[in-house]
């Protein structure tokens, strides 16, 4: 395995990782489609509950599709890895001579990937259901495409804590959704301000920051919280 | 003092209400975490007496 | 200091030496606590623009800034949990969080009380009582991971884990929160933080902090010694400290 240097076999591991997860996903559509399925009925429910009105729906509209998407993520989030806790495959990736570090971004990335960058794609496209303007959608395209990998490696923590618990549902909930808090703002701020034409490059900026941020610490917590799950 | 009676400060210039159940909050809350500790304190202790005159502990 | 701090991780010893702590630290903390709430509520003048309701002060600041340093003191255990092997750190931090958790509770309540006269609300999305709020649902988050894990020791470093995570994110809440209340409304009446407060005003703060941060430690420590006890039940030193107070009659008082 190690043959050649550890460098170029890292990235090799990180490969094998991100590619067993693709293809994982590739024969269980379910678990990219489902989130997407549970966007378009809590989308749907809102001009229901608040009103068909137009401009009153563009009013709200940024801030509902971003706790849709936020809460879509964390439900796909939940079985990141029980799944592989259950049937030993955590285990190996524990024993991998590689580091943990960069395995665990890899499954975030996959992640990503496979589930939340779907959802930022379909997720402005809905936004149109709720009257936003063409350029309110490319603003929350882009607000998205940022945030998202932070959803992921930031939702990852709380997933990682939970593997070995066998109820988590809610409980990931109320570990994660308080950390969602600063990506909400900046996210649903960045489509506000386009939506009044007002600059939203900042909040991207902000939003691109704590992506950084996250990148370099989220994957020390993941690992770390995986090590304890299965301690 | 900022109070020339009783009835003043129960008062407390028309706002009493909200001060003291303020007050009155901050006391439950106090008294709460004074009490918790202790009963946690009373039952782990019933619960290894049982088990002692159970002759040991079981697990 | 190696030293002591090896002797404090020792179970037996913290336990002898809290015991004798703990009567001094309680009556410290009441002397201040009615020494400062009464210089407040009797003695200290009333507000030029909210009256007598600026009296809420003396309880709801003490208790903001306990809510936030219990939560720094949770992630410093959780550090310490994470880094050295000193099981007298998670006993600690178990002890924290409930009693934390009611500080911030009792933040946000007294808050909201104080909100109703000032704003004419019991609440205001205001930046602090919004972060605020957030803190109290980081503190849910640590106290249900821990009820879900069974395991001692792994629940022990799992909230390690997530207290240090959640206070690298207390600063970008904060922020995020701050900035997002500029936004969204005109600065609102402040409550806290008038820079012309006068000294009689905030003098009987200071005894306020004081004791309440006395009373933290407290009922913190005795929580933490009865969670020595649990741990360490079926070791001698526990054993016959159990037996002593149940020989003494502890058990035949109250309820």
């Amino acid at each position: 395995m190690n043959e050649n240097g550890t460098g170029g076999s890292l990235l090799r591991a990180m490969y094998a990782q991100f590619r067993r997860d693709l293809l994982m996903a590739y024969r269980h559509p379910q678990d990219v489609l489902n989130p997407i399925a549970f966007l378009v009925m809590v989308i749907t429910l809102f001009p229901l509950a608040v009103t068909p009105e137009a401009s009153r729906l563009a009013e709200i509209a940024p801030g509902v599709v971003w706790v849709a998407a936020l809460l879509a993520t964390l439900l796909s989030l939940d079985s990141l890895f029980r799944s592989d806790a259950e049937d030993g495959a955590l285990e190996l990736f524990l024993l991998s001579p590689h580091s943990l570090f960069f395995l665990c971004l890899a499954r975030a990335g996959s992640h990503w990937v496979t589930v939340a960058l779907p959802l930022a794609i379909c997720a402005p496209l809905l936004g149109y259901l709720l009257s936003l303007s063409p350029h309110a959608m490319w603003v929350m395209f882009l607000a998205l495409l940022v945030g998202t990998p932070l959803l992921s490696l930031v939702g990852a923590i709380g997933a990682a804590l939970l593997a070995g618990v066998q109820r988590g549902g809610v409980l990931l909930f109320l570990l994660i959704l308080p950390l969602f808090v600063p990506v909400l703002v900046f996210g649903a701020g960045a489509v506000m301000a386009a939506q009044q034409a007002l600059p939203y490059v900042g909040h991207l900026a902000l939003l691109g920051s704590m992506l950084a941020l996250a990148l370099a610490l989220a994957p020390f917590a993941i690992s770390a919280s995986l090590r304890v799950a299965l301690s | 003092m900022a109070f020339e009676s009783f009835a003043e400060l129960l008062a407390m210039g028309g706002h009493g209400a909200y001060v003291w159940s303020a007050y009155g909050v901050a006391l439950g809350i106090l008294i709460w975490n004074i009490y918790m500790p202790l009963r946690v304190r009373r039952q782990f202790l019933r619960q290894q007496a049982r088990l002692a005159r159970r002759g040991g502990e079981m697990q | 200091m190696w030293k002591w701090l090896h002797k404090l991780g020792s179970p037996p010893w913290f336990y002898r030496i809290s015991g004798r702590w703990l009567p001094w630290l309680a009556v410290a903390s009441a002397a201040l606590l009615l020494v400062g709430i009464g210089w407040g509520l009797l003695i200290a003048p009333p507000d030029y623009q909210q009256g007598h309701t600026v009296r809420i002060m003396y309880i709801h600041v003490p208790a903001a800034i306990l809510a936030q340093s219990a939560y720094l003191m949770l992630a410093g255990a959780g550090l310490v949990v994470l880094v050295w092997p000193v099981r007298l750190a998670d006993l600690f931090a178990e002890a924290c969080a409930p009693v934390g958790a009611s500080m911030t509770v009792l933040a946000l309540a007294t808050g909201s009380i104080w909100g109703k006269p000032t704003w004419g609300t019991y609440w205001e999305w205001d930046a602090r009582l919004t972060s605020v709020l957030i803190l109290l649902f980081l503190y849910i988050g640590v106290i249900a991971l821990r009820a879900a894990i069974r395991e001692a020791e792994a629940a022990a470093r799992a909230c390690a884990i997530l207290a240090v995570v959640g206070v690298v994110n207390i600063p970008i809440i904060k922020y995020s929160v701050e900035w997002w209340n500029t936004l969204h409304q005109p600065a609102s009446f402040r409550v806290t933080e008038k820079p012309t407060m006068p000294a009689e005003m905030w003098l009987p703060l200071l005894p306020c902090v004081l004791g309440l941060y006395l009373f933290f430690f407290t009922v913190v420590l005795m929580r933490t010694r009865n969670n020595v006890l649990r741990r360490d039940r079926r070791k001698s030193w526990a054993q016959n400290e159990i037996h002593r107070l149940n020989a003494s009659g502890e058990t035949e008082h109250g309820v």
